[in-house]
């Protein structure tokens, strides 16, 4: 099963940043459903700007263009109409940084569920128990619940920002660096709760460590300059490259 | 001398120039808050605060017409000036964020901070008092909100500035409109900071005449009707220290003591938000 569904099609997608400068170049990739596929290459490559490009982020800023097609289930969701609402609620992301709102620990997560609609305080208490037990938090927080977030550790705020984004069942999880402000330890925990989360979500990753895109991914991108430049099985990728250039990369003599 | 001496008498001129210079402008300070603390408490009673003016030469009366007026037109500018600067704010840092327009507002609105409080009551004046013909409690706070608008304005914008853009981001990844974002997460993460800008534009108005005396004169009776000239103590202090009677000037100081404290009262509590703000992380 793993893998065999199309969840999103990328067709031929440039991107413009409001100056002109080119951020991506006529990138086409398929991630699948239930699989991690993570984006790797060297900073500046356009790794953030591609995961940014499937919800819509630079919409938030003027003048940003794009040019091709991404389709998700049947919908080009870089059609003028699409509703960026209802796509995000859709697609989660998790930032580099971690951003807990100004909230307590149970206003975050019950924040999105609110914006479904959600009304009932017995459907919200649950859901928001639910969201931290599938980030592994519960047990830290289960008696500080209405304690401020902003008093948890880099790590906790971390996985509260994933909870926070799965809580509202999106289809798809995005991570952009999700461990790169973490030590060691924390890192561990949130690659094992990425492996989970494929069970039920499609996951795309951003990374710049080697060894978390092979411990966790199904399938690897190698971006460089905006392009791609390779995109495989991450085994594939990781023991057999077909282009020098990913070759070097991984292996360190280059990025 | 030599160079090591010559470094050191400098910086012993440099470091008394400046102490003489601050205690230049404490000495004036202390002088003006003793004076109208050992006037003011003197003069301060009961009979101040409950009994409205008297006719000069019988004993007693206080002003109280001047304290409910004060503190009504205060309000009223306070319920004008705060929604419009806070909202201005609000576009300029949200809405208009990076635009011309935004920034072209922002440096009208510090111009106006300094612009000369009788200006704008000279200005509501003419285009309120004028045209109803008569003095009232309205004009008075309008001319108040107009001063405390840009104050408010450019705390707000400068407070929801500093929310990260990353938090913004967060609530938006998780399919929020624009006004819930502002409303739940951005002046959350803002809202000490704005609340102690308004705090201080309170304090900024509270003590002002100029633009009173041109829009809601002087009220010798009590009266809480806006429509009419209302009292207010900075006018009175004005009136009664210019008179000839010793009632009126122990009164006036009194008056003056009391706006003191309140100022001094609400840039404390301001000074006590931020700092139970930034402990709280």
């Amino acid at each position: 099963m793993n893998g065999n569904i199309i969840k999103i099609e990328v067709k031929g997608l440039n991107f413009y940043y409001s100056g002109g400068a080119q951020g991506l170049k006529d990138i086409s990739l398929s991630m699948y459903q239930n699989a991690v596929t993570a984006l790797i290459g060297p900073s500046g490559c356009g790794k953030t700007t591609f995961l940014r490009c499937l919800n819509r982020m630079h919409d938030l800023y003027p003048d940003n263009r794009y040019e091709g097609e991404i389709w998700m289930d049947e919908k080009n969701i870089l059609q003028r109409d699409i509703d960026l609402i209802e796509l995000r609620s859709r697609i989660g992301m998790v930032f580099q940084k971690p951003t807990p709102f100004p909230m307590s620990i149970f206003e975050n997560i019950a924040f999105g569920l609110k914006l479904r609609g959600i009304k009932k305080k017995t459907e919200i208490a649950e859901r928001v128990e639910k969201a931290l037990k599938d980030a592994a938090l519960w047990d830290e927080t289960k008696d500080r619940l209405h304690g401020s977030a902003l008093a948890l550790s880099g790590g906790q705020q971390q996985r509260l920002c994933i909870a926070r984004a799965v809580a509202v069942e999106p289809e798809v999880v995005l991570m952009d660096e999700p461990c790169s402000a973490l030590d060691p330890i924390a890192t561990a925990k949130i690659e094992d709760l990425i492996m989970k989360l494929k069970k039920n979500y499609t996951v795309v990753i951003v990374t710049h460590n080697m060894q978390q895109a092979a411990r966790v991914s199904d399938y690897t991108a190698f971006l460089y300059l905006g392009a791609i430049i390779e995109y495989d099985l991450t085994d594939k990728i990781f023991t057999n490259p077909t282009n020098k250039h990913t070759e070097d990369y991984i292996t360190g003599r280059f990025g | 001398m030599s160079r090591e001496n010559l470094r050191k008498m400098e910086n012993f001129i440099a470091l008394a120039l400046c102490t003489l210079a601050a205690m230049f402008g404490l000495f004036w300070l202390i002088f003006i808050l003793g004076d109208v603390l050992r006037h003011g408490i003197s003069a301060l009673n009961i009979s101040l605060f409950v009994n409205d003016p008297v006719p000069p030469g019988i004993e007693g009366g206080g002003l109280r017409n001047a304290f409910v007026g004060h503190l009504l037109i205060t309000s009223c500018a306070t319920l004008i000036g705060v929604p419009i600067g806070v909202l201005g704010g609000t576009f300029l840092a949200e809405y208009a964020r990076g635009r011309k327009i935004a920034r072209a507002i922002s440096v009208l609105s510090d111009i106006m901070v300094s612009i000369p409080s009788i200006v704008v009551g000279a200005f509501i004046y003419a285009v309120i008092v004028k045209p109803f013909g008569h003095f009232s409690g309205w004009a008075g706070a309008v001319a108040l909100a107009i001063i405390m608008i840009p104050v408010v304005l450019r705390t707000t914008e400068d407070m929801l500035s500093l929310v990260p853009l990353t938090l913004r981001e967060a609530a938006f990844a998780l399919g929020a409109p624009y006004y819930k974002v502002i409303i739940q997460i951005v002046y959350r993460g803002a809202a000490a900071g704005i609340l102690t800008g308004i705090l201080l534009s309170i304090g900024r108005v509270v003590g002002e005449t100029a633009p009173l005396l041109f829009t809601s004169f002087n009220n010798s009776f009590f009266s809480v009707n806006m429509n009419g000239p209302v009292s207010s103590l900075t006018v009175t202090v004005f009136q009664y220290a210019m008179g000839p009677y010793d009632t009126w000037h122990a009164q006036a100081w009194a008056a003056s003591l009391m706006i003191t404290i309140f100022i001094l009262l609400l840039t404390i509590l301001g000074r006590l938000i931020l700092k139970w703000r930034y402990s709280k992380r």
